[in-house]
């Protein structure tokens, strides 16, 4: 059952700071075992939407559930247990060790100390664990970012811009992580720019631009339902570039024309046929290449656009 | 209350490493000596305690140190890590807004005071051994009051700091406004003060005005603890006269010190509470 319960329940929110809706008319649920990935440009309210999530600042209008309480009750207190946190950028005291910072939040979650040396474990800083933050890499305090919003195995997993600063390895071992967080039943909500590395990894993706969502849903749905061209690279010598800029310039938009190379724009579901009448016909081409849509460009053209789907 | 002691705790432990704790000492105890022997010199031998002298000067020399220590490291206490980014997690915690201002507080209060106390400390005992009168005969009493009545002022300034901290935005606001409280009450509320007296050639100001006028002024509250409390000290500072018409009891004292305190730690759990992040 636990596939229905909404963790984190959004409806309608709005947070104004003056006259600038930062966040405007959110709606987004995030379930049990689900991992929502929050992609937005700089300032699309992306990290507002994190602090009225943690209940740190009020919503103008709208409501916010997470795990069934309201976050400016006072029973709040006792939810933020519940939930993990790891903020965009967060500078840990350069004074303690790894373990001395890890120990400083256990105890504020109330939380035993035992589960130390295993979260340490789990984000691979055994060997650092004892040595000051201020020697750490940029990826490695990263990892203990990550490392103490993992504490107590929280239900709720918020996590702004968790991969930045960090190497492909360590990327790899952060989606590791929580993926096995999810599976076990946590929701995850995580906010990102890197869209490429996003693709296998969430379930859902929720596009904010401008404080409002315009997208939810899987890349593949987005991309589709977006139904951006393809491109076709084609080859060929200059006389038979001519032919081809008379014959196919009816039907599709040749873009540019240099150095013997054409580019030509062409709709997804006309990308066969496009493909047979080009081999059919006379034109000799040195070489073909089909270039699809990329998941930046499915995003440019959300949020520049301000397209709703 | 466990979480006021866990902050409490993280900001203990912060001062013992960065060698804050370390330095404030040594500076405490450097003064301390450099004015007793300094001091002793010109009275040569007298029967008053080497103690007592020390007590006047060191109580001086503390209201110009003690505020700006306390600035110093409270100053940023909230604004300092709101610009880390360390703020916003620690509010994700189940921790309340006041816990992390009375927390840090009380941390720092700590630190400050077993500084304080060290620092004079070493500084009192080597200057007791080294006196020609027994040990006994020493202003122990005097002492004893100094290193209380410093760190009460430290006290004073470490929540005055916060209540900075919790009110602006910016780190280096926050460090110019510590240097502004710090002047005022420092040298120009006395200046201030002591202006008004010459200019009042007619005695218009009452007694009770001036005393009161003192009071408002906690390094003044200080002052008048350490060289009006003690007979000896008194005789020495020339504030014999003073005290005789407008002696101000040690409790009212302390009491006036505490307000100090608790108002604006007060203001600053409030003004935090409604701090935007």
């Amino acid at each position: 059952m636990s596939e229905t319960i909404k963790h984190i329940e959004i409806k309608s929110v709005v947070k104004s700071y003056g006259k600038i809706h930062a966040v405007n008319n959110v709606d987004l649920n995030v379930l049990a075992g689900e991992c929502v990935a929050l992609v937005g440009p700089n300032g699309a309210g992306k990290s507002t939407l994190f602090k009225l999530i943690l209940g740190l600042v009020r919503p103008t209008s709208g409501t916010i559930s997470i795990l069934g309480q309201q976050p400016d009750q006072p029973v709040f207190d006792r939810i933020r247990k519940s939930i993990g946190f790891l903020p965009e950028q967060v500078l840990f005291q350069g004074s303690l060790t790894g373990r001395e910072t890890l120990q400083f939040y256990t105890s504020l979650k109330g939380e035993s100390k035992d589960q130390i040396d295993g979260l340490f474990q789990t984000v691979e800083l055994v060997e650092a664990a004892d040595r000051r933050v201020s020697t750490y890499s940029k990826g490695m305090r990263q990892r203990l970012g990550l490392a103490q919003a993992l504490i107590g195995n929280p239900e709720i997993l918020l996590l702004d811009e968790p991969t930045s600063g960090l190497d492909p390895a360590s990327r790899l071992n952060f989606y590791e992580i929580i993926e096995k967080r999810r599976v076990q039943g946590a929701a995850v909500l995580l906010s990102s720019h890197a869209l490429t590395e996003l693709e296998a990894r969430t379930n859902r993706v929720a596009v904010l631009a401008h404080g409002k969502l315009v997208a939810n849903g899987s890349i593949n749905a987005l991309k589709s339902k977006l139904a951006l061209s393809s491109k076709i690279k084609l080859k060929a010598t200059p006389t038979q570039m001519k032919l081809l800029s008379t014959k196919f310039a009816d039907h599709f938009d040749i873009n540019h024309i240099v150095n013997g190379v054409a580019v030509l724009d062409c709709p997804e579901n006309q990308k066969v046929s496009l493909v047979k009448d080009l081999m059919s016909s006379d034109i000799k081409f040195d070489g073909i290449e089909i270039i699809e849509p990329t998941l930046e460009q499915v995003f440019a053209s959300l949020t520049k656009g301000e397209k709703r789907l | 209350m466990n979480q006021v002691i866990i902050l409490a705790g993280k900001e203990i432990r912060d001062g013992m490493r960065n060698r804050w704790v370390v330095v404030v000492t040594l500076l405490m105890a450097g003064l301390a000596l450099i004015l007793a022997f300094l001091g002793s010199a010109p009275t040569g031998t007298t029967k008053i305690s080497a103690l007592a002298i020390t007590i006047v000067s060191l109580s001086s020399l503390s209201i110009f140190f003690i505020p700006l220590i306390a600035l110093l490291l409270s100053y940023d206490t909230i604004v300092g890590e709101s610009e880390r980014g360390t703020l916003m997690l620690l509010l994700s915690y189940p921790v309340t807004r006041w816990q992390v201002i009375v927390g840090k507080f009380l941390g720092q209060t700590v630190l400050l005071s077993f500084a304080i106390i060290l620092g004079f400390g070493i500084a009192a005992i080597a200057i007791a051994m080294k006196s020609e009168s027994a040990l006994s005969d020493q202003a122990w009493s005097g002492i004893i009051g100094l290193l209380v009545s410093s760190a009460l002022l430290g006290a004073v300034f470490l929540a005055i700091g916060s209540l900075i901290s919790a009110y602006v935005r910016e780190r280096g606001t926050a460090a110019g406004i510590a240097v502004g409280i710090w002047l005022l009450f420092v040298l120009i509320y006395d200046l201030g003060l002591l202006g008004l007296l010459a200019a009042d050639t007619g005695h218009n100001m009452s007694d009770g005005l001036v005393t009161a006028l003192l009071l408002a002024n906690p390094t003044d509250a200080y002052r008048m603890f350490n060289l009006v409390g003690s007979q000896e000290a008194s005789l020495l500072s020339g504030m014999a006269g003073l005290s005789a018409e407008r002696q101000v009891s040690t409790l009212i004292l302390s009491t006036v010190m505490i307000l100090w305190v608790a108002i604006p730690l007060f203001f600053a759990c409030l003004l935090f509470q409604r701090r935007p992040l």
